[in-house]
Order: C-alpha cells, then structure tokens, then sequence
C-alpha cells in the first residue's frame, strides 16, 4: 500500500548525529572569571566607596562645619577603637551581642518556619492570621521593648522576646511567600511522579520553596539584629552582658561622640559581616544551581 | 492516492487485540456549578493497546489536554470511566517540568525512589535512561545546562523512570524548533518500539500526528467528541516531510478545519 511513498526512510544513526550535533551546538561553555577580574569588579567598587565617605567627613571634619565634640574626626574614632582594644573588652561586647542576636536568630526560625507551612498550606489559617502576620513585618520592634520589660523584667529573656517578635514575622512571611510563588507546574509533576503528601512537600513543596525562605531568614536576620540593639539600648542592668547597644547607650552618657561613632560602625559592621559571610553564599549557591544567576557567572 | 487506510466510521476501528493498555469508556467532564456547566468532554470511548502509538489531535478547545488529565489521574470524570493497565501512567508535559534544583540525573533518580527502586540500583538506572535518551555523561548537568531538546530528553527518561508501560504526552515538542522537534520525533518512535510502550499523545499540529502515530483520533470541539480515526500503516521511521504524511495531513487537516468552521454558523 505505501508504494508511492517516494520520501526514503531514514536511517537511526542519521538522526542520532543530527541529535549530537544540536547537542553540540546548544552546549553552554561556563566562563570563570580570573581572581584579579573578580577583585577588580566585586572588591573595588565598595572600597572606593568607603574611601569616599571617609574623605568627605575628614573633609567636613577639617573645614569645622560644626564644633569637633558633635563631629570628630575618623582618627578620633580609630583611637576609640585602639582604646577599646587595649581594654581587651572589644571581642567580648561584639560577641555578647552577636551570641544573643544569632540563638536569638535560630530560635525565631525554628518558631516561624512552622508557622510559615501553617499558614502558606492551611487556608482558614490563613485567614485567620496571615494578614496579622503582615502587619506584624511593620511594627518596629523597638515598640515591645516597654511591654516586654514589663513582661519579663529587664533580662535575657527580655532580648530574646523582642528578637522573637521582631524576626518571626518575617521569616514565616518569607517562607509564605515562597511557597506561594512554586509554580504549579512543579506540583503537577510531583504529584504524576508519586510524589504527594509528605513526599511530595520533602521532595517538591520545599525545595521549590527554598529561594522565597532564605530571603525571609535573611530579613529575619536583620530583623533580629536590629531589634537586639533596640532591645541593649534601653535596658540596662548591671547583670546583663554588656552588648554593643549599651557600648553605644554607655558612651552616649559619656558625651564621647567618637565612643558613640564607634558604637554605629562596630553595629553595622557585624549586621553586614553576618549577612556576607553566612546568607550571601548559601543564597548564591541555590540561585546558581538553580540558573538564576548566571548573569552574574 | 495517500497511501494508507483511512476509516471514515467514528465507532469501529478495530484496535489490536488483547486487553488495553489505557481503556476510556463513555467518560463525560464538565466544570462549573450545576446550572451552569460546560461540557468539555462528552462521551468519549476510547481504547489504546497494548504497544499501540495514538495522537489525539483537536482545535483548542477539545478538552484533548483534560482528557489526558483524567488518564493520568490529576483530575476525575464527571462520569465513566478510564482504567490504564499497571496502575499509574507517566505523563510528558509541553513544559519539561524538571526540578532545577536537582541535577539531570537526580531527577530521574527521583522518579526511581518515588517509583520503588531500591537506592543502590537508582544510580546505574538513571545512567542506562540517560543512554537511552543519548544523554549518557549528562548524569550532573543542572537543567539550565541543557537545551531544550536536552531537557525533554531527560523529561522523557524520567518519565521512563516511573517504570509505566503506559506514557502519556500533552504536546511534548510543541515549544522546540523544527529541527530539535524533527530529532525528538525519531526518538520517540525508536524508544515507543524498543520499550514497547503505548503512548497517547496530545497534540494540535496535524503533520506530527501522522508522522508519528498508528492511530490519528480527530476530537470536535465543544464539547469534545471522536469525530474520527485514521488509521496509519505507512513504515516507520517516517519523514514528516515525506509525501504519504503530507498527503494524509492534508486530508485530516481539512477535516480539523471542518470541524472548527462549524462553530461559526452557531
């Protein structure tokens, strides 16, 4: 019946070199940058940045744009430092604050990631409490530090309640919403590959949710640091650990403005450290097995 | 002359015999609340045999991919009912839904211990899979890696994965270029007949239905209903350019356009 079929049939290995050749083709060659590259374009811009800003208050420090007690020179707080250091009380007020702020941290995660599934995957949930939640992400958290004194006493509990209610929010918030931005595709697959229930969220559900979480641990992280120093600011006590909130309230009772300057660098310096050094490389890691940075390879 | 057989009765092509892979009896589907329903399915009786390559062709609007839906299991029939021999069929997307988070060949690896596969067979499987679909050595490729023929490659071996005789395809190749989708074609005819598969394949492209099939079901539109069967004996592997698929395409392809033409007059 197929005689007038004129069109040859192929062979299998034609198409197969056809197949490799496309492959061939379509194959992606990833670049690495040299180290010398990767300086010049990650390391030096923020360098440049810092030597800036430091210029321009030496410079405002130098024509005496206001009197030097309100405004010393970024020598003046270097000396601070050295002073700090030859106390030998440095290390010890950064990490009171830095142990407080990181359990403070993983406990607020070990609360709000339970919190976050309920919510995300419980509808009447929530409604219940999800716009609750939001709202929560708003209210400075410095605001339950008179609630939580009361509360709790002026203690380490204290610091902790407040870290807990400044942090939760947003690490439950971020996991919601990456749950709620894993495309419904994925679900679908899982399910026609057996993967439901609970092997279908230890499987799909949560590594498809992964970027959105570590987007709100990173939040829940500043979340946590921040409301740590308005947390050390307030309450003072002589039994509590002397943090970098209260080096920073101590030399404000002392007028010593270098002291105070100090205070604010040594606080954004550890934030920043913390977020570099422990978020930034896992979320580069997701993002980059997952294809969502090549931009950057 | 087209130079195959063609049956212009919708009710009886005979199908091979034996009992079917994927049996659909008198399965009706609708959506909506009652007052307010529409028929997307209607009466749909269909059988695909053991080993049997069947394209379910339609304007949009057929309820082709609900259908397939209802095969596989992620949706039920408003009535009747669909039975697919060895439990829970593999289902192939337009989108190759790989998890971007696993390498290639831990997706598949997946599949494996989803479906049952003891962990240490899962590895050596994945690779002869991965042999299979000509992607041997791309065991550790991310899915971003790949082209997109690649990734329908590694698709289809996890589909493979799932260890059903029964794979079905919901317009599989329809996002890929004509060079990339010509090769997948001649892949999954010579995967259909070395493993024997029985494959129910969704699609709107006519030329593709009949380079590929033994069967063309042409599905109306609104609802959808068998409006008729093709029956392809032209030798594989075939050319989608050659002129027996041409010819046949022309002939459904003026039935399709039927079929569409008749919602205007309503």
């Amino acid at each position: 019946m197929s005689s007038t079929d004129t069109a040859p049939a192929r062979t299998g290995g034609d198409s197969a070199d056809v197949g490799a050749g496309l492959d061939a083709l379509d194959a992606v060659s990833a670049q690495r940058s040299s180290l010398g590259e990767v300086l010049r374009t990650k390391a030096l811009p923020p360098l440049i940045g810092v030597v800036v800003v430091l210029a321009l208050w030496q410079g405002a420090y130098s024509l005496h744009l206001t009197s030097s007690y309100k405004l010393p020179s970024p020598l003046d707080v270097w000396h601070s430092l050295q002073d700090l250091w030859y106390q030998g009380t440095l290390f010890s007020i950064i990490w009171t604050s830095v142990w407080r702020g990181l359990s403070g941290f993983l406990l607020a995660v070990a609360i709000g990631t339970p919190i976050g599934l309920v919510v995300a995957r419980v509808r009447p949930v929530r409604t219940a409490i999800g716009p609750v939640l939001q709202g929560l992400q708003s209210l400075p958290s410095v605001a339950w530090v008179p609630a939580a004194v009361i509360w709790l006493g002026i203690n380490d509990s204290m610091m902790y309640a407040v870290i807990l209610l400044g942090a939760v929010p947003s690490i439950a918030n971020g996991l919601v919403a990456g749950i709620d931005q894993v495309p419904p595709l994925f679900l679908r697959a899982g399910r026609t590959i057996g993967a439901t229930g609970l092997a279908g969220a230890r499987h799909v559900l949560i590594p498809a949710a992964l970027p959105g979480y570590l987007a709100g641990l990173k939040q829940g992280w500043a979340f946590s640091w921040r409301s740590l120093m308005a947390a050390e600011l307030v309450a003072s006590s002589p039994d509590l650990g002397r943090g970098l909130g209260r080096f920073l309230e101590d030399q404000r009772e002392f007028s010593d403005m270098s002291g105070v300057l100090l205070g604010i660098i040594l606080i954004l310096f550890v934030g920043i450290a913390i977020e570099l050094l422990v978020f930034t490389p896992i979320e580069r890691r997701v993002l980059r097995n997952r294809g969502l940075l090549a931009a950057t390879r | 002359m087209p130079a195959v057989t063609t049956e212009a009765d919708t009710s009886a092509v005979d199908a091979p015999a034996g009992a079917p892979a994927v049996r659909i009896a008198h399965v009706h589907k609708s959506f909506g609340r009652p007052g307010a329903r529409t028929h997307v399915l209607d009466d749909i009786t269909l059988d695909v045999a053991p080993g049997e390559f069947v394209t379910l062709l339609g304007a949009s609007g057929c309820g082709k991919s609900t259908l397939l839906n209802l095969v596989a299991g992620l949706d039920r029939p408003s009535a009747g009912t669909i039975e697919v021999a060895g439990g829970r069929p593999a289902l192939m997307f337009q989108e190759h839904a790989l998890f971007p988070w696993l390498t290639a060949g831990r997706n598949i690896e997946l599949a494996l211990r989803l479906a049952g596969v003891p962990r240490p067979e899962r590895r050596a499987e994945a690779e002869r899979l991965l042999e299979l679909v000509r992607l041997g050595g791309s065991y550790g490729k991310r899915v971003h890696e790949l082209s997109g023929g690649m990734r329908q490659r590694v698709a289809m071996a996890r589909a493979l994965a799932q260890g059903s005789k029964v794979l079905l395809m919901d317009e599989p190749f329809a996002a890929l270029d004509a060079i990339t989708r010509d090769v997948l074609h001649d892949e999954i005819t010579r995967i259909w007949a070395e493993r024997q598969l029985s494959v129910l394949f969704v699609t709107h492209n006519v030329r593709e239905a009949v380079r590929l099939a033994q069967r063309v079901v042409l599905l109306s539109s609104r609802p959808g209903r068998v409006a008729r069967q093709w029956l392809i004996d032209l030798p594989q592997p075939r050319r989608i350019e050659s002129s027996g698929v041409a010819d046949l395409s022309i002939e459904i392809t003026e039935e399709l356009r039927g079929e569409i033409r008749r919602h205007v007059q309503h």
